[in-house]
């Protein structure tokens, strides 16, 4: 067990490399000169030159990609003499833009996209789950065709057209709540639900239909195993024959799908952030996207890939409690 | 003492195709003590009997009457059939692997079937477990309860599954091709287990199979099956030595034997098994059959014409064909058996 972690951790590092070299390479190769950007637009050629100085522009590629590794793991000192800058642990550099470290950045938008993710999935669950074993379990009757059209019509409408609809009705016509500002939960944690209320439903709602007709297929699936078929030989009754010997397989990989989904959730929901205007990971990286913040762009791909390697390990780790069979011995 | 006597029982599911019709009449009966061998191919609903007495079919019509134990079951309220099942009826399936559920222990397994029950403390059903569990012969009982399945032998897991079976000591077991999933030493062994239990308790076996093999080993009596109805009827003995139906003779025909002459060929029924969705009309059998086929014209209207009844040709020995005629078998039951 302790070998499998220890190979599964080096296995992320790894990943965590490679996905860096690659962000990495893709602006190096890039044509824009990150000395002009972090300058400014009235900027002399000699200062431009001075700040490249500065930046390490001009040592090898790889002597700067091992800048920024170490960096990562130990901090570093940017810059020399007077324009010397300790970047502390973890140092993932300094935007172009705000000339704010990009972990802070990153950290300070964290909550929001946080918040939205784990509302966010757990409506989808809730709902995706109900519909998905009532469904299965009532399959061909009105209730499951009922539940299964409307979730493909669900799943047809794009995000920004259900946070449309949702800010125009509950928003606008109704007036049920005003418009949605993000407030930390510590702040206020009855105005945090109620902030976060239509862009959770706005996230939910596609997974939720999403889930549900994965959760049917997998009931179904497992109602029908030869397992099932002896739980009920040995005279259970049929509710214990469900929730102990059915669901609990038949939701295996719907737990494997939540902890991917939500892994990549956390480091932001790009459109659904950007439409509510929530301080998120999400519009961190569509802002930096939008000024080639070099620096931020690939902080927040290499956090999203951190979530994502991470809720990977996690959903095997959970998978082996769940399933025997799938644990070392 | 007649545990199991189930009349005309059919058995029918709706399909996109059509209506399946599964089993169309089967009629048997199973003495205490005794064992049952249902024979015949893939599809010719022997699996479906076994399942309809137990109440197991979901979304299928079945219609007829199975009393067990006095009581019919057939139309007979969910919760009282919930009750037997497990309790006095229990079933061994085929594929231990897939049957026993992956995620929980052996022990856990066994004893939660008596604990429904009996209502039994958790910890009582476990000892409960262990004993069955050694009752089988599965060596270090206490042990291997806490293991799941996949950490079996197939022979191991076979024996698990006869031990969940027995552990509300029930009086009729349904064993569906317990042994076909194994090699044939182990097949052997877990057949011994078999016969020592129904022996040392007085069980009705019902035993499903296609192996006649099998069959001659275990059963007293022998319905063959094909197409969803009864082809013959006999005492074991009976079947292996005169055999009836050009079904069965097909079957012991085909069994492949040490003592042939090289260069012999192994003996094949031609054709396949018949539809369900469209069987053949009149006797199932009619186009793989040898007989049929060398038949004058006149008496060849009459298997195509209604469906041959199951007509009695000699004492317990009953056959759907109408063109048969006594006939010495080329297999004795001792041969099959050895």
């Amino acid at each position: 067990m302790i070998g499998f972690l220890v190979r599964r951790v080096a296995g992320i590092l790894l990943t965590l490399v490679v996905i860096s070299a690659i962000t990495f390479a893709v602006f190096y190769l890039l044509p824009s000169d990150p000395a002009a950007q972090f300058c400014g637009k009235d900027c002399s050629a000699d200062r431009i030159l001075l700040v490249r100085q500065q930046m390490g522009l001009d040592d090898p590629v790889t002597v700067q990609f091992g800048r920024y590794l170490v960096g990562i793991f130990a901090g570093q000192t940017l810059g020399s003499g007077d324009y010397a800058v300790h970047c502390s642990f973890p140092c993932f550099g300094y935007s172009y833009q705000s000339a704010q470290p990009v972990w802070d950045l990153m950290m300070d938008r964290l909550p929001a996209s946080a918040s939205l993710a784990v509302g966010a999935a757990f409506l989808w669950l809730v709902m995706g789950l109900a519909a998905g074993v009532v469904s299965a379990l009532r399959r061909g009757t009105w209730i499951d065709r009922t539940l299964m059209v409307g979730t493909i019509g669900i799943a047809a409408m794009p995000v920004y057209f259900t946070a449309m609809v949702l800010l125009y009705l509950v928003v606008g016509q109704l007036g049920l709540i005003p418009y949605p500002r993000y407030i930390a939960f510590g702040e206020h944690p009855f105005q945090w639900i109620q902030n976060l209320i239509l862009p959770w439903i706005t996230l939910a709602l596609m997974s939720a239909a999403m889930y549900a007709r994965m959760t049917r297929n997998s009931v179904i699936e497992t109602m029908a195993e030869p397992y099932v078929r002896t739980a009920r030989a040995k005279g259970l009754p049929e509710r214990r024959v469900v929730a102990k010997h059915g669901l609990r397989p038949a939701l295996t990989p719907v737990a494997t799908m939540l902890g991917m989904d939500l892994g990549g959730l956390l480091a932001g929901a790009l459109i659904t952030e950007s439409l509510f205007g929530l301080p998120g990971v999400g519009k961190l990286f569509a802002d930096s996207l939008n000024k080639a913040d070099q620096p931020v762009i690939m902080g927040v791909t290499l956090l999203a890939s951190f979530f994502i390697v991470t809720s990977n390990l996690i959903v095997d780790l959970v998978y082996a409690w769940i399933d025997p069979r799938a644990r070392l011995s | 003492m007649t545990l199991l006597e189930v009349k005309d029982l059919a058995v029918q599911f709706d399909t996109a195709e059509g209506v399946v019709r599964a089993v169309r009449g089967v009629d048997f009966t199973v003495e205490a003590g005794r064992t049952l061998g249902i024979v015949g191919e893939s599809g010719s609903g022997k699996s479906v009997t076994s399942l309809a007495v137990m109440g197991l079919h979901r979304g299928a019509e079945v219609t007829g009457s199975v009393r067990f134990q006095g009581t019919e079951l057939i139309g007979a309220p969910e919760e009282t059939v919930r009750q037997l099942r497990g309790r006095r009826m229990a079933m061994v399936f085929q594929d231990a692997l897939t049957s026993l559920h992956p995620y929980f222990t052996i022990g856990d397994q066994i004893a939660e079937a008596h604990q429904t029950h009996f209502g039994t403390g958790r910890k009582a059903a476990l000892a409960r477990a262990v004993e069955v569990l050694g009752d089988v012969g599965i060596p270090e009982p206490a042990r291997r309860a806490g293991e799941y399945p996949h950490q079996f032998s197939g022979g191991m897991r076979q024996r698990a599954m006869i031990a969940l079976a027995l552990s509300c000591e029930p009086d009729l077991i349904i064993a569906d091709e317990p042994t076909t999933a194994l090699d044939v030493t182990v097949q052997a062994q877990v057949l011994e287990l078999l016969m020592k239990i129904q022996q040392d308790r007085g069980l009705g076996i019902i035993m499903i199979t296609h192996d006649l093999g099998v069959i001659a080993r275990v059963a007293d009596e022998v319905l063959v099956m094909y197409g969803g109805s009864a082809a013959e009827q006999a005492p074991a003995e009976t079947l292996f030595s005169t055999p009836r139906h050009p079904y069965t003779r097909g079957l012991l025909d085909s069994l492949p034997r040490l003592d042939a002459a090289d260069g012999d060929p192994l003996l094949a029924i031609p054709g396949s098994p018949p539809s369900l969705l469209a069987p053949p009309a009149g006797c199932a059998f009619h186009p793989r059959c040898g007989l049929y086929a060398a038949a004058p014209e006149a008496v060849r209207a009459a298997c195509t014409g209604e469906r041959p009844p199951l007509r009695l040709v000699a004492e317990d020995h009953r056959t759907a064909c109408l063109l048969d005629s006594p006939s010495e078998g080329r297999i004795t039951h001792q041969e099959v058996t050895a």
